[in-house]
C-alpha cells in the first residue's frame, strides 16, 4: 500500500462512524446497498450501514470462510454472492470484526448494482422484522433515456414519503439539496484522485483506491467526506507533480475490471510490485466518481440529475457502453493491458467477459487476461493458477515506452 | 562448450532439456514429479546431464518453468509455461500460429506471432476437466495403462458419450459404463472425445491459425489429437516428444538471455 498521510484521517473517520452507529440511542439505523441513494438518509439524520463493506472487511481480515460456512449450513447455496453469505453468517453467529453490525430499523436497497440484493434484503427484512424499501433502477440496455429517469424519480418521491412516515416527521428537501451538493463534491474529488492515475508513473494504484474507498461509499453527502478526499487529493496531486510512482519501478500499466479480491490484497500487491506492474485504474472504484458525472446545469431538476447518476453506473450498462468505456480508459490512462476478474460472486459484473475481452483487445490492440476468482470466498481461489495466468499476461505485454 | 538447460516442473511430471550453444538438443529427461517438486527438478536435471555425459559446471545458465518454477534450485530465472511452450513449439515448427498444450492440471491454447511471441492465450478455468489429470483418472478407472489408451480408443466400435465435464462426475460415468458391460475401447474413445471437445472451445476462443501444434503430455494420445483436429477443422502437428516442449522453451530462453 502506498503511504498517504491522509490514511490515519480515514481510519479516524471510519472508526468514529462505526462507534456512532454502534452506540447511538437517538439516530435510526438503515442497512443499505453500496449503490443506493444514501443522501436521503443523511438528509434525515439516519445512519447508513453497509453489509457489503462489512462483508469485505470480514474477508480482508480472513474471517469470511467460517461465516459463509454458517450461512451454507443454514441452507444458502454456495452459488449466491459471497458478500450475502458472509453477512448472513455474521448475523447468525454474531461473528466478524467489531462484534457484528448494529441491527437495522429499516432497509434500503437499489438494484443498480445487481438483482441479488432484492432477495438478500428480503431475507434481512424477514430476519430483523423491519420494513424494506427497494429503489428499482432498470438496466441500461441502450443507454440512459428520459423514461428511465422519470421512472426512477417517482421512486425517489415514494422514498421521501416512506421516510417521512417511518420517522413521523416530514421529509426535509432543503436538507437533501445540501446533502446532494456535498455528495457530488466528494464524488468529484474522488474522481479527480482516480484520474491523477493518468500520470506516468501512476502516483496511486488501484489497491490504494480499494483501501481509500470507505468514505466515498459510506459517507458521501457529509462534510467530513468532502474534507477527507480534498486532503487525499492534495497529497496525490503533489505526488503526481513530483512524479512519484506508487511502486518503485513501473514497466506495465493495467486496468482492473470487477471487484477486488479482498482476501488476497497483500499477496497480489507484492506480486504486482515484483512484476513492475501498476494497477492504474478500475471500473469498480471509478463507479463512485461517476456519481458526479452529470453537471447541475445539464438538468434543472435535482431529482432527475440524481436519478441519472444512480442509473448510470458501469455495472448497470449494456455491453456496447462497457466496451467503449473500457477502451477509452485504456487509451486515456496509457495502459499496456487489462485484467478482468471473472468474479464467481458477482454475475452481472462478470457476464459476457470473454466477449468483452475480445472486443476491447481488438479496439485497443492491448492484451487482456481473465482470471477466475471471487471477491470474498477464498475457497474458490488458487494462487498458483491465478498467478500463472497473470504472469503469462505480463510477459505478453509491451512495456511502457 | 557451454550448454543451457530448461527445467519444467509441473503438477504430474518434471522435465529437463539441455541444449548446446547452437540450440541443438543434447539430452532430455522426463520423471514423475511425485511429492517433492524441488527434488523432481533436480533429478530430472541430473538425469539429463548423465545422459549427455555432462557436469553441472558445463551448463552456463538454467531457466525454470511449470507450476513449481519458483522452487527449482538450479534456475537463475523462470518463465511461465505459456511463454515456454510457445518458444519450444516455434523451435520445431517456425510457422506455428496456434499452440494447444495440455499438461497435468492445465489446458491452454496460445496464439503466437513472430519469433514465437505470445499474442493471446486462453486457459481452462479452475477445474481440471480435459487435462492430463483427467485422462490419468479415467485410465485408473478403466484399469488401462495411460499410454495404451489411444491404441484402444482408435479401435473403438461403438459410440458412447461422457457428458460431464467434471473429472469426478466423468469418472462415475465411466464406472457406470463399465458396469453396463461397455467395452474399454469404446469408453476410451468417449473419454478422448470429452477432452477434445473441451479443448476445442479454448482454441476457438484464441483463434485458429493455419498451423496448429499440440504439446504437453496429452499430445501423446493420438486419439485426442485426431478428434481435436477434426473438431477445429485443421491438421494438428505434434513434435516427436511433446512433453519436453516447455523445458525446451525454458532452455532456449536461458540461452537467449545469456546472449544479451
Amino acid at each position: 500500500m502506498t503511504e498517504f498521510k491522509a490514511f490515519s484521517k480515514m481510519k479516524e473517520l471510519m472508526t468514529n462512524y462505526y462507534i456512532e452507529a454502534k452506540t447511538t440511542k437517538e439516530k435510526p439505523i438503515a442497512w443499505i446497498t453500496s449503490g443506493a441513494p444514501v443522501e436521503f438518509l443523511f438528509a434525515m439524520d439516519i445512519i447508513p450501514i453497509y453489509p457489503e463493506n462489512y462483508a469485505a472487511m470480514c474477508a480482508a481480515n480472513h474471517q469470511s470462510i467460517e461465516l459463509m460456512e454458517a450461512a451454507e449450513a443454514a441452507g444458502f447455496s454456495q452459488d449466491i454472492c459471497a458478500y450475502a453469505r458472509t453477512d448472513f453468517g455474521a448475523a447468525m453467529t454474531q461473528g466478524g470484526p467489531a462484534g457484528g453490525l448494529p441491527p437495522p430499523h429499516f432497509l434500503l436497497c437499489s438494484t443498480n448494482i445487481c438483482k441479488t440484493v432484492i432477495k438478500w434484503y428480503e431475507v434481512l427484512a424477514r430476519n430483523y422484522n423491519v420494513p424494506l424499501f427497494i429503489v428499482d433502477t432498470p438496466f441500461l440496455h441502450n443507454g440512459l433515456t428520459k423514461d428511465l429517469i422519470d421512472y426512477t424519480v417517482t421512486q425517489f418521491i415514494a422514498l421521501e414519503s416512506f421516510l417521512g412516515n417511518f420517522l413521523g416527521r416530514p421529509f426535509d428537501r432543503d436538507r437533501l439539496t445540501k446533502v446532494l451538493s456535498l455528495s457530488r463534491e466528494a464524488a468529484d474529488y474522488w474522481k479527480k484522485i482516480l484520474y491523477l492515475g493518468k500520470t506516468i508513473p501512476s502516483p496511486f494504484n488501484s489497491l490504494d483506491s480499494f483501501i481509500h474507498l470507505g468514505p466515498i461509499v459510506t459517507l458521501r453527502g457529509t462534510r467530513e467526506c468532502v474534507d477527507y478526499y480534498k486532503l487525499l487529493y492534495e497529497e496525490v496531486a503533489e505526488r503526481a507533480q513530483k512524479k512519484i510512482g506508487s511502486i518503485s519501478e513501473e514497466r506495465y500499466r493495467v486496468l482492473w475490471d470487477n471487484l477486488p479480491i479482498w482476501f488476497k490484497m497483500r499477496r497480489l500487491e507484492r506480486f504486482f510490485e515484483e512484476k513492475k506492474c501498476t494497477l492504474v485504474v478500475t471500473t469498480y472504484a471509478n463507479s463512485w466518481g461517476g456519481l458526479s458525472n452529470f453537471q447541475a446545469n445539464e438538468m434543472n431538476d435535482p431529482y432527475e440529475l440524481f436519478a441519472a447518476s444512480y442509473l448510470n453506473v458501469y455495472i448497470n450498462w449494456g455491453f456496447e457502453n462497457r466496451i467503449k468505456y473500457l477502451s477509452q480508459l485504456i487509451d486515456d490512462f496509457s495502459l499496456t493491458g487489462f485484467i478482468m476478474h471473472s468474479n464467481r460472486s458477482c454475475k452481472p459484473y462478470s457476464v459476457g467477459m470473454y466477449c468483452l475481452q475480445g472486443e476491447v483487445s481488438k479496439l485497443t490492440g492491448k492484451p487482456g487476461v481473465i482470471i477466475e476468482a471471487d471477491q470474498n470466498d477464498p475457497r474458490v481461489y488458487s494462487d498458483a493458477q491465478v498467478e500463472t495466468r497473470l504472469e503469462a499476461f505480463i510477459e505478453s505485454m509491451e512495456p511502457v515506452s | 562448450m557451454s550448454y543451457y538447460a530448461g527445467i519444467d516442473v509441473g503438477s504430474l511430471t518434471a522435465e529437463a532439456v539441455l541444449i548446446d550453444k547452437d540450440r541443438n538438443i543434447a539430452a532430455y529427461a522426463i520423471l514423475p514429479t511425485g511429492n517433492n517438486s524441488q527434488k523432481a527438478g533436480t533429478d530430472a536435471f541430473r538425469t539429463a546431464l548423465g545422459q549427455a555425459g555432462l557436469a553441472e559446471a558445463d551448463v552456463s545458465r538454467v531457466f525454470s518453468t511449470g507450476y513449481s518454477r519458483a522452487r527449482v534450485l538450479q534456475a537463475e530465472d523462470s518463465k511461465t509455461e505459456i511463454a515456454c511452450h510457445a518458444k519450444g513449439a516455434f523451435y520445431f515448427f517456425p510457422h506455428v500460429g496456434t499452440i494447444i498444450d495440455i499438461g497435468g492440471q492445465d489446458s491452454k491454447a496460445i496464439l503466437v506471432g513472430k519469433e514465437g511471441r505470445v499474442i493471446n492465450f486462453a486457459m481452462n478455468d479452475k477445474c481440471a476437466a480435459g487435462t492430463g489429470r483427467f485422462l490419468e483418472v479415467m485410465a485408473g478407472a478403466l484399469d488401462v495403462p495411460l499410454d495404451k489408451m489411444d491404441d484402444l480408443a482408435l479401435g473403438s466400435k461403438e459410440e458412447l458419450t461422457i457428458s460431464s465435464t467434471c473429472t469426478v462426475f466423468a469418472e462415475s460415468e465411466v464406472v457406470s459404463l463399465i458396469s453396463q458391460g461397455k467395452a474399454p475401447a469404446d469408453i476410451c474413445l468417449a473419454v478422448s472425445r470429452a477432452i477434445a471437445r473441451r479443448t476445442a472451445g479454448l482454441v476457438t476462443r484464441v483463434g485458429v491459425a493455419d498451423s496448429l501444434v499440440m504439446t504437453g503430455g496429452v499430445a501423446k494420445n493420438r486419439a485426442v489429437v485426431k478428434i481435436l483436429s477434426k473438431d477445429v477443422g485443421h491438421l494438428i502437428k505434434v513434435p516427436k516428444e511433446p512433453q519436453i516442449i516447455g523445458a525446451l522453451g525454458a532452455a532456449l530462453f536461458a540461452r537467449e538471455e545469456n546472449g544479451r
